[in-house]
């Protein structure tokens, strides 16, 4: 399959994606029972300002309409407009595009920790494979796996800033040091697999014959392990770290949400509370857009560092 | 290499088991034997240090600790064994009908994966269940299910596509065995190995997205599920130690325990990988 093919075939698949995601979560906000309106006009609205709410949500117009203006906003950029006082509020991009650096920002804080622990991890315990070294690299990534974000969110706020004073703590998000903890807490799972992976390939590696080439041409160990094997034995890794660029927004959902730090998170999750359905569908759809569009760059990216790989 | 003939599981692996099965046991008959009711308030007594009477203390409104994270436990085996036995049955059978089949139904319940998997898991989870307004035990079992699936579809077509060639199906095949019966007593039996496997980490898994999802409210609207605990924990960590820590561990215990067996369980099917291990 040439390059061309292989881009496009992608950008269809994820193209439906986007389409099969934005569409699941239209129908199920609006076929599950549950008014809109009641959240935003409160118990005491008169009729009035109810069919307002609904009419500016174009609650009042048939299912097929409303996916029409769903559509229209992707179209005309502005993903829909947040009700009641539209006139007066930005736009859901508006929103989206202003909080949107901040969960940015994590992700690759967080891809960040996980790459600069997870590798002298998993290079330590291939090289010393077998001995206590191992043993406590495996233990710690398997604990790192293990570990639920939820509970190592707060445990971490509340011990790095609560008791100890050293990090800033939630809704600063601006401060400097402010996106350490958050970085840590969303890396640490990725950290964890990503040191399995390297550990495994760079073992897969070893065994090759090359290696035993280098060896009994007298390359040093050290030079044998980080030059010839850890090149190889990299590949992979850095792929699986760029695939699981989207498990980072996930886990930054939550981050966002103990550390109260704004984001793409936090615009969701205040969307669904506050029952702001074109927030929650622009969010979802800003994301999976973000997601798809991430894993086709680092399939290309994989396919041009090894010319061995030919995109399949 | 030396070790490649041995069948058993490794040591790591029956920790792992052992985790589990305490889990399960715990699930079972925690909630019988819990000391008190998760609901009982009792506002004279909010934030107790453990004591007798109660031996992880209490929570903002005076419940007992231990007693919810017994019933938390039980809560948690519901919705990720449902989840669990949902999305493997429907998993392996779209699977093995797409690979044994091929052609055009191959094609349909293969995209339908991609396109599932082209989407961060728990951002459509979060989306679904927060289409109601207060989800019960059944809308987060079925939000986690609908994308739960795909893993194991997967992994049972790639399996159906490296069993359907071999010659005892080439054998039911001639003696004029039916694709149904050549799929459930031929084919499934064969591929069950990797399928334990992707149910032992998936399991892991749904427990880690349920207990996210309840701790954003966004799970079954009782106070005792892990997630909803931590939830609490964190709001209230000055006061009550045992409330942010233990209900953590928990789900460190049961995730962890799934991991470790179904890195045991692959290793032990995968006999590359046993070899390399050793």
């Amino acid at each position: 399959m040439s390059i061309g093919s292989f881009i496009l075939r992608r950008l269809g698949t994820g193209l439906l994606a986007v389409t099969g995601a934005s569409l699941l979560v239209f129908l199920f906000l609006h076929l599950v029972p549950g008014d809109p309106v009641d959240q935003l006009a409160g118990g005491d609205a008169d009729e009035a300002t109810r069919l307002e709410i609904a009419h500016c949500l174009h609650l009042d117009e048939s299912m097929p309409a409303q996916l029409g203006v769903f559509a229209r906003n992707i179209v005309n950029g502005s993903l829909g407009h947040q009700c009641p006082d539209p006139e007066h509020k930005p736009t859901v991009m508006a929103r989206i595009v202003e909080v949107a650096p901040y969960t940015l920002w994590l992700a690759l804080g967080g891809m960040a920790v996980a790459l600069l622990l997870a590798l002298p991890l998993g290079v330590l315990a291939a090289a010393r494979r077998g001995t206590w070294v191992d043993t406590i690299a495996s233990f710690v990534s398997l604990t790192g796996i293990s570990m639920p974000i939820v509970w190592m969110a707060p445990l971490a706020l509340l011990i790095f800033f609560g008791y100890l004073g050293w990090l800033p703590g939630p809704a600063e998000p601006d401060a400097p040091g402010a996106l350490v903890l958050p970085s840590i807490v969303v890396g640490v799972h990725l950290m964890a697999m990503l040191a399995r992976m390297t550990r495994s390939s760079l073992v897969d590696v070893i065994g090759e014959d090359y290696i035993r080439t280098a060896r009994a041409k007298g390359v040093p160990g050290r030079r044998v392990l980080l030059h010839h094997a850890l090149r190889n034995a990299l590949l992979p890794v850095i792929t699986v770290a760029g695939l699981q660029f989207g498990s980072m927004l996930s886990g930054a959902i939550i981050t966002e949400k103990v550390f109260a730090r704004p984001g793409l998170g936090t615009l969701l999750l205040d969307g669904i509370a506050e029952r702001n359905f074109p927030m929650v569908q622009g969010t979802v759809l800003v994301i999976a857009v973000i997601y798809v569009f991430v894993n086709l760059l680092v399939d290309l990216a994989y396919g041009l560092a090894d010319p061995r790989i030919r995109v399949a | 290499m030396s070790r490649s003939g041995k069948r058993g599981l490794s040591p790591s692996a029956w920790v792992g088991l052992g985790l589990v099965l305490t889990f399960l046991l715990v699930a079972l008959i925690g909630p019988l034997v819990a000391p008190h009711s998760p609901d009982d308030l009792d506002m004279l007594h909010s934030f107790a240090s453990p004591s007798g009477a109660h031996w992880l203390g209490t929570d903002q409104n005076g419940r007992d600790i231990l007693s919810m994270l017994l019933h938390g436990a039980r809560m948690a085996l519901i919705i990720s064994g449902s989840v669990v036995a949902i999305c493997a049955t429907t998993g392996v059978a779209l699977g093995v009908i797409a690979g044994y089949y091929r052609g055009w139904v191959d094609e349909l319940i293969m995209r339908v994966v991609d396109i599932l998997m082209a989407f961060p898991g728990i951002l459509l989870n979060i989306a679904i269940v927060a289409t109601v307004a207060r989800p019960g035990v059944g809308m987060v079992v079925l939000a986690l299910a609908l994308n739960g699936w795909v893993g194991y579809a997967r992994v049972a077509r790639g399996q159906v596509l490296r069993v359907r060639e071999l010659e005892y199906v080439a054998a039911a095949r001639a003696i004029g065995a039916r694709p149904r019966r050549i799929m459930w007593r031929h084919i499934v039996p064969n591929i069950l190995s990797p399928i334990l496997v992707q149910i032992s980490f998936a399991f892991a898994g749904v427990v880690l997205v349920e207990a996210s999802l309840s701790f954003l409210g966004l799970g079954p609207q009782v106070p005792y599920t892990w997630g909803a605990m931590l939830s609490q924990g964190a709001t209230f960590f000055f006061k009550s130690q045992s409330l942010a820590l233990i209900p953590g561990l928990a789900i460190m215990w049961v995730v962890l325990g799934a991991n470790l067996l179904g890195d045991g369980l692959r290793d032990r099917f995968d006999p590359r990988r046993r070899a390399r291990a050793a």
